[in-house]
């Protein structure tokens, strides 16, 4: 019997090792260790032995049982991770076709740049106003001190919508500034960005309708120095740090002093092409000290208050952002341009 | 404003380059578009003396020229110029030189002949004969150059020779003798046969010995094409055309030709902003040359010596019945004219600034309107009937033919300067063409004014005619300035030769100027700028720019209307102290909180999902054709076609604001169509104008329109962006419901569109695009469309969300398909569907809709899974099938569908 166990073990370890399959091995399993298994068989003819052998052969027909079914379940595994190995094997793709394609849009680029000038503004606590298009002459012109006389007033210049040139397609977002005089609480830092209006022919650089971006901040302080930290801070964010700026004079209505502001020309870095007509710099914006008749127009004391203001034309500015060549593409929103963006 | 810095250099000495130049100008207020340096094309081009001509061997026309062009040895160089003489001084482009235009010269052959150059014309030269008028060239009819134009009946025949009739007193001379007289003229000496020798001095410069000549013995003068009533083509070579023959005095063989022509100087082009009027003159930007470089300003008291015959008061007198709109008017009189060209300096510095040379009177005027910024007029005084100026306001409809020779209808609010009887000129804008300068002028008054800008850019506005003076006068003009301009035309007057200047001045003064007197605070400047620069450099600033300044009180000049206050003293002082040294600091102050309104935040949100669904955002024109809205099908006398009307619009394609976005929207669907983009999906939240808003002004609503056509594109995918867009903003109460009977609803195709609702309120409007819209924006695919209101999606807009607790239980699904008759809708089942069920439905999916084999015709089958559980418990079997069963009889009942 004990030859006979020995025996069973070597030839089911043997069988087990050679086993190929899952089903091969649940066969040798029956055939071994079933009910009516060669082992059991086994099992079943201690009865016939004598009490003082029993225990020994007891022992030893567990431990191949042990042995037995511990060899089973390693070929098992095995055979799971070589059947698994090849199933992966077979299932393995081209990764060079491409993706399921997904359709996303695409912000417009001229929201794209306004939306960064929006963001570098919210940081610095600027809220965003909203204004109307269709504006007053007294809020376009008159409170912003471009009197009568004005050559932006004229109809070559300027849409109107009265004979009296009363109401118009404002031709700045400059109203809002005035709008937020008369209507927020001081201090005040905003930008107002929106479309605005003017009598220009369709060409690469020209539209009758553009947008601008205003900025105004009214504090007690305030200095001309202030414009010039913050307008740096926000062409830095713009165009990267270390953009360099230069401030020129120059005249608006309702700024005094008044400026522009250039950035180095970032083609020729400042020695002159092309891009930049050769001057090494293009012009970004105008801006200024808000003019002490202006903030008195809107019932705000100079002597107390000071405040500084900009405007910023975004189609170029996205223009530029993008080296986009030619004006009229921002309007004619063909796809293939928009969803290069 | 072109500036000559030749001009300049008369007022500031100023030796910067043109780039440092424009720099440091710029820097201080006077911004430089560009500069030119007039000569820059030109190389290598110099003066040359005629030694020799020889007739080409192998030419008809041309001529072999031997020049001294101030080398040790003569350089030969061919022309088909007839127009030169032995001893002529002409530009000679040499070898390897450039002229105007990028041309390059080089040496070579004509015709078997070395040419080591070439003779320049003024053409060449980028002139004309404005620039230099003794340059015109007369040709005569030369008859060895005669061309029949019928080879079969020549006019004049081939073997003429001196001496032969070529038509009435007109013969053949053969030229014995040219001579060129130094001014343009020659003597000459010609056979004309048996009748003897003739010598005529003549214009005509194409004449050489040897050529013959039609010659008209009753005038003793050689024939011109136009005398002979010939053709060009039957004088090929007998043209106004050829070598520019100078006439300069102190020029020489080998001298350099850019002084010579005046292509030495150089240009800066300035855009000089409305406030500064006063820059818009060479002395004005000197002003500021001087005090942006640190030189003095070298100014001139003009000096008129006078002594003319006459009395001023005796012939002239000036009356101003408009006063309000003359603050000031000067004349003086010139008498004993003589026009003629200015002389070269003058015509070369008006020509650098861009103003193009008349005669000697005109052209001191408008020198004049460039040095002093003052414009002048002069008249005929012969015209200034009665000799007296009347500045009035013209009659209404009252008429005015100006100098460019068109005829003005003038109105009451116009002002005009006449005499007794009529307007001679149009003040401030232009002279009339009844007392224009003309070659036989005699006396001439020069008028040297001061007029309202107001009216005088409102006159020129609405007659279409800005002028250099009127763009000047518009500004507001310093009145100070009138006398010392109309000085300085008498002295040039007297400088050119040009006439005998009477004395005295008439000078009418209706407006007294007071100086500006301003308070230096240069605490408060410094306050203003954050500098902190001392009160001694202010001074000195505000000096330079020739501001009074005595103590504290600053004066400020008169042609600087422009500074008012504090602040356009800081402006000043900031200019010259240097904007770039202003430090950069960062704002103090209180703190202020940014960020978006809960109106912005939807705006993104909505842009973000519209992305999401594949929708590219588009910007489009807020003003639209008035048209448009017949090409969407709105019918006739729909209120909502009431839009703003803009009254001088760009065209009529831009003429009306926009009160639907659908136009637009349509329009650059169409374009991307025809730019053949396959599928395309776009979006807009852009404003539409309704009229009736505040103050007069509109009710600007905003709009979010998605546009859409190609691949996968019908109702459905259409639909399934309008519900994205609810679900995103987790909109109350949604439905879709079938057009609401509204006239924009022609628009869309009747079968194919919906409104969508948030409970009572209106959304908006989406579907596929009536076909014939379609067609009328030339596409013939289904565009698809949604319209709806940002205003009703912001009230539509849901809470913010709130956890509910995912379910504990299981749930049983169960499918059904019912038959029911086509126009039940879907919308109906579901909702009978909801009704039927007893607490335990949860969710109610559609998934098939069949028609065909096994329906009767006329129905259709309609398929859903069902969701059902409880919240508390495990569902059994039964519950649920109690539930369905429910569902099934709500559904036959009340809408006859019965399960399948």
């Amino acid at each position: 019997m004990k030859e006979q166990l020995a025996n069973i073990r070597t030839e089911a370890l043997a069988a087990f090792a050679g086993a190929g399959s899952a089903q091969d091995l649940d066969a040798l399993r029956v055939k071994y260790l079933g009910k009516k298994g060669e082992l059991t068989a086994v099992l079943k003819s201690m009865g016939r032995l004598s009490p003082e052998e029993r225990p020994a052969m007891g022992q030893l027909a567990n431990e191949v049982r042990a042995a037995l079914e511990h060899a089973l379940e390693e070929q098992g595994k095995r055979l799971e991770a070589q059947a698994l190995e090849e199933r992966l094997k077979a299932e393995a793709v081209d990764v060079t076709i491409p993706g399921k394609p997904v359709k996303l849009g695409h912000k417009h680029p001229m929201y794209l740049a306004l939306d960064e000038i929006k963001d570098i503004f919210i940081g610095m606590g600027f809220t965003v106003l909203d204004g109307p298009e269709i504006e007053l002459a007294e809020y376009n012109f008159d409170k912003l001190n471009a009197d009568e006389g004005h050559p932006s007033r004229d109809w070559s210049d300027t849409f109107y919508f009265d004979t009296d040139s009363r109401v118009m397609l404002r031709s700045q977002t400059s109203p809002m500034q005035v709008r937020a005089m008369e209507t927020m609480e001081l201090p005040i830092r905003i930008i107002a960005p929106g479309r605005v209006y003017r009598k220009d022919e369709v060409d690469a650089t020209h539209s009758p309708m553009f947008h601008q971006v205003e900025g105004m901040v009214i504090d007690k302080g305030v200095t001309m120095a202030d414009l010039k930290g913050t307008l740096n801070t926000v062409v830095e964010r713009l165009y990267g740090k270390g953009t360099k700026t230069r401030f020129r004079p120059h005249h608006f209505p309702f700024t005094e002093p008044s400026c522009e502001m250039d950035v180095q020309c970032h083609k020729c870095g400042g020695v002159g092409c092309p891009t930049c007509k050769g001057e090494g710099w293009i012009e970004l914006l105008g801006a200024g000290m808000i003019h002490p008749r202006v903030l008195e127009m809107s019932g705000i004391d100079p002597e107390v208050w000071s405040g500084w203001a900009f405007g910023i034309g975004l189609e170029r500015t996205a223009m530029r952002r993008f080296k986009i060549a030619d004006l009229r593409l921002i309007f004619e929103n063909d796809v293939r341009f928009l969803e290069q963006f | 404003m072109n500036l000559s810095r030749k001009w300049l250099r008369e007022f500031v000495s100023v030796d910067a380059n043109d780039k440092a130049f424009a720099g440091a100008m710029t820097l201080s207020g006077s911004k430089v578009e560009l500069t030119h340096d007039l000569g820059a094309e030109i190389s290598n081009v110099v003066v040359g003396r005629i030694l020799s001509m020889e007739r080409h061997p192998n030419s008809d026309h041309m001529w072999i020229c031997q020049l001294d062009v101030g080398r040790d040895e003569p350089v030969q160089i061919v022309t088909g110029a007839w127009n030169i003489h032995t001893g002529d001084l002409v530009p000679v482009a040499l070898h390897k030189s450039s002229l105007p235009g990028g041309k390059k010269i080089e040496k070579g052959k004509l015709r078997g002949e070395l040419s080591n150059g070439m003779l320049c014309s003024l053409k060449e030269l980028n002139l004309d004969e404005r620039d230099f008028p003794y340059a015109v060239i007369t040709p005569a009819a030369l008859l060895n150059d005669y061309k029949p134009l019928d080879p079969e009946k020549p006019s004049i025949p081939a073997g003429i020779q001196a001496g032969d009739k070529v038509s009435g007193p007109v013969v053949c001379a053969k030229m014995l003798e040219v001579m060129p007289l130094g001014d343009g003229a020659f003597h000459t000496c010609a056979d004309i046969g048996p009748d003897g020798t003739v010598c005529p001095d003549t214009p005509c410069s194409n004449l050489h010995v040897g050529d013959l000549v039609a010659y008209n013995t009753k005038t003793d003068r050689y024939c011109t094409l136009e005398d002979l009533h010939a053709q060009q083509a039957e004088f090929p070579h007998c043209i106004p055309d050829g070598i520019f023959v100078l006439q300069e005095e102190g020029v020489k063989p080998g001298d350099d030709i850019k002084p010579v022509i005046g292509a030495d100087d150089h240009v800066v082009e300035f855009e000089i902003t409305p406030n500064r009027p006063d820059c818009l003159s060479v002395i004005g930007l000197a002003r500021e040359a001087s005090a942006t470089f640190g030189q003095p300003l070298n100014l001139h008291t003009p000096e008129v010596k006078g002594g003319g015959p006459g009395v001023l008061t005796d012939l002239l007198d000036v009356e101003t019945p408009a006063a309000d709109l003359c603050p000031r008017y000067t004349a003086r009189m010139v008498r004993n004219v003589k026009i003629a060209p200015s002389p070269k300096w003058m015509r070369e510095r008006l020509r650098a600034m861009g103003v193009r040379p008349i005669n000697n009177i005109v052209d001191i005027t408008n020198y004049v309107m460039l040095e002093y910024g003052q414009p002048m007029h002069a008249f005929d005084y012969r015209y200034v009937k009665g000799g007296h100026i009347i500045v009035r306001r013209a009659e209404e409809g009252e008429e005015l033919t100006t100098l460019d020779g068109n005829v003005r209808k003038l109105t009451a609010n116009m002002l005009v300067i006449a005499d007794e009887h009529r307007a001679v000129g149009l003040a401030g804008i232009m002279g009339g063409l009844n007392s224009e300068i003309v070659s036989d002028t005699v006396d001439v008054v020069f008028e040297s004014a001061n007029f309202d800008g107001t009216t005088i850019r409102k006159t020129a506005l609405a007659l279409g005619m800005r002028t250099e003076a009127s763009a000047k006068y518009e500004k507001g003009l310093d009145p100070l300035n009138t006398l010392p301009a109309v000085n300085r035309a008498c002295e040039l007057v007297e400088l050119l030769g040009a006439g005998e200047v009477v004395d005295g001045v008439i000078d009418i003064l209706n407006y007294v100027p007071q100086p500006t007197v301003l308070k230096l605070e240069p605490e408060k400047i410094n306050t203003l700028l954050g500098t902190g620069i001392p009160e001694a450099e202010m001074v000195r600033i505000l000096r330079s720019l020739d501001f009074g300044v005595e103590g504290d009180q600053v004066t400020v000049p008169s042609w600087r209307g422009d500074v008012l206050r504090m602040a356009d003293l800081a402006e000043e002082v900031a200019r010259f102290y240097g904007y770039n040294n202003i430090p950069a600091t960062l704002m103090r102050g209180q703190t202020t909180q940014g960020g978006y309104s809960p109106a912005q935040e939807l705006e993104r949100s909505l842009g973000a999902v519209c992305r999401a669904c594949g929708y590219d955002e588009i910007i489009t024109y807020s003003f639209i054709s008035p048209t448009c809205y017949d090409k969407i099908l709105w019918p006739a006398g729909y209120h909502a076609r009431k839009s703003f009307q803009i009254l001088n619009p760009l065209g009529e394609d831009t003429s009306i604001m926009r009160t639907t976005t659908l136009p637009s929207m349509l329009e650059i669907l169409a374009r991307n169509y025809n730019y053949r983009n396959k599928t395309v999906r776009l979006y807009e939240l852009g404003r539409i104008y309704l009229p009736g808003g505040e103050d007069g002004l509109a009710n600007e609503a905003k709009v979010l329109t998605l546009g859409a056509y190609g691949e996968d594109m019908d109702f459905f995918t259409m639909k399934g962006a309008v519900e994205a867009i609810l679900r995103d903003i987790r909109a109350k109460d949604v439905r879709f419901e079938g057009p609401a009977g509204a006239p924009s609803d022609a628009s869309y195709h009747p079968g194919r569109c919906a409104t969508v609702w948030s409970g009572s309120n209106c959304i908006g409007m989406f579907g596929q695009i009536h076909p014939l819209v379609a067609r009328n924006y030339g596409v013939d695919a289904e565009l698809y469309c949604a319209e709806l209101s940002f205003d009703e999606l912001a009230l539509a807009k849901g809470p913010d969300p709130e956890y509910v607790p995912l379910p504990k239980f299981p749930a049983v699904t169960r499918d059904i398909a019912v038959v029911c008759d086509e126009a039940v809708t879907v919308g109906a089942l579901k909702e009978g569907i909801r009704r039927g069920a007893q607490g335990l439905l949860k969710e109610v999916t559609l998934f098939d809709i069949y028609r065909g084999k096994g329906i009767p015709e006329g129905k259709k089958s309609v398929a859903f899974n069902l969701v059902l559980r409880a919240d508390d418990r495990s569902l059994t079997s039964e519950e649920a099938d109690a539930d369905v069963a429910s569902i099934l009889s709500l559904l036959e009942q009340e809408l006859g569908a019965v399960l399948r």
